[in-house]
């Protein structure tokens, strides 16, 4: 490969790796819960039917921004993600609770936290 | 003619869409997504003081302009038993999240700017002496007034183990001349379920709410309390369906003698999701 081939692929490759770190950087609101919100435990992890409820749930609210399979869109970040598989229900629960205005992330305490956790158990379920 | 023109004000309106808010006064700091447009279309119906039945239809527009800034457009008209239907004015709407986090009670901002003339019976708000009076008279008479008026609304609500609960304090002012004039708006809603069924439905108990409303005038800034005032009370009940449209109805019970009596409302709405990504694709 000649040099400029080189600095192409390194070029390409921190381009790349900085997307990667902006996309990540919109899912900071979850390393913000306070740690007794983040320790919640989600009361619907172990339910049969919660992630299908879930998953409607996704479809109806998050999918705009977030895309159907989690994926990530303009306004959102990926939630099918290492980040949001390792982060605590609680967390992520908080972020649903709370929102975060300045990333764009609207708060969803309209919904009753039944259905919030039902969506956390589906979230949790994406890889 | 007259019903040709309020299916005409009904086509204009239709193609709209989702009050997740279960009330019609009253609102809540839950605000639209950014990205999305809701168009939806209400109506109400009465007949004050056995006055004609006059059928007030207003559509709206509301978009998520920031997580914490959502617009509104209303564009208002009336149809009025053996005499006409008008167009009878616009209201610009602006609605700011004030803090950042969730709180027991949530504080917004509401300003509106109103442009409309004096047939206006939309009912959206009741204000000052507001009351079955001002719903009586012809079109053409009514018209004749007009009224550019801004109102705000301080908006205190919650969301407490399924339920919602939310207080507005209202304030309007005729930018010309009147003095002050102030209304107030309370409700309570809670889905008929708390957590949801898996698989679409469209008649799972989640998908209703049911609240009540109360709300009324709270005279003006010179002669403020309930003397000579209007009070509503209203249950609501709210169903969206598994497409995501959501339909509204509210039969509202005037609680004294300056009230039209017995007042229907009915709305119809559905969500865009992410509306500017797709205006950008076309």
């Amino acid at each position: 490969m000649n040099k400029l081939g080189k600095l192409s692929l390194c070029l390409c490759l921190a381009v790349g790796q900085g997307t990667a770190q902006a996309r990540d950087r919109r899912l900071e609101p979850l390393s913000q819960a306070p740690g007794k919100a983040a320790q919640r435990g989600n009361p619907y992890a172990s339910q049969p039917g919660a992630a299908g409820a879930g998953q409607k749930l996704y479809e109806r609210e998050c999918s705009g921004c977030h895309g159907t399979a989690g994926q990530g869109g303009r306004r959102g970040p990926a939630v099918a993600s290492p980040t949001v598989a390792q982060s605590p229900p609680g967390a992520i629960f908080w972020v649903l609770r709370n929102g975060s205005l300045r990333a764009g992330m609207p708060s969803f305490s309209h919904l009753p936290e039944a259905q919030r956790w039902q969506i956390v158990t589906y979230l949790k379920s994406l890889q | 003619m007259l019903y040709r023109r309020m299916l005409l004000f009904y086509a204009l309106a239709w193609p709209a869409l989702a009050a997740e808010r279960p009330f019609f006064i009253t609102y809540t700091h839950q605000m639209e997504e950014p990205g999305n447009l809701e168009v939806a279309t209400r109506g109400v119906t009465a007949n004050p003081g056995g006055a004609a039945r006059f059928f007030g239809v207003t559509a709206e527009l509301e978009y998520g302009v920031k997580a914490w800034w959502t617009t509104e457009l209303y564009l208002d008209g009336v149809a009025v038993r053996h005499d006409s239907a008008v167009f009878t004015g616009y209201r610009w709407e602006n609605r700011f999240r004030m803090l950042s986090r969730e709180h027991w009670v949530n504080p917004a901002l509401y300003v509106e700017f109103e442009n409309i003339n004096g047939a206006d019976r939309s009912l959206l708000e009741v204000v000052g002496h507001d009351g079955r009076d001002d719903l009586i008279g012809t079109n053409d008479a009514l018209r004749q007034e007009r009224k550019r008026e801004v109102e705000a609304r301080l908006i205190l609500s919650s969301n407490i183990r399924g339920w919602t609960v939310s207080e507005n304090l209202i304030t309007e002012k005729n930018v010309r001349h009147e003095p002050f004039e102030f209304g107030y708006a309370v409700g309570v809603a809670r889905p008929l379920a708390l957590a949801a069924r898996p698989g679409r439905c469209n008649l799972c108990p989640e998908n209703f709410q049911a609240g009540v409303e109360l709300y009324g005038g709270l005279g003006t800034h010179d002669a403020f309390g309930f003397r000579r005032t209007s009070h509503y009370i209203a249950p609501t009940l709210a169903w969206t369906s598994a497409a995501g449209m959501t339909v509204k109805a509210s039969p509202g019970f005037g609680l004294n003698d300056q009230s039209a009596g017995f007042v229907l409302r009915v709305a119809v709405s559905y969500e865009i999701p992410q509306f500017d990504r797709w205006l950008r694709k076309r």
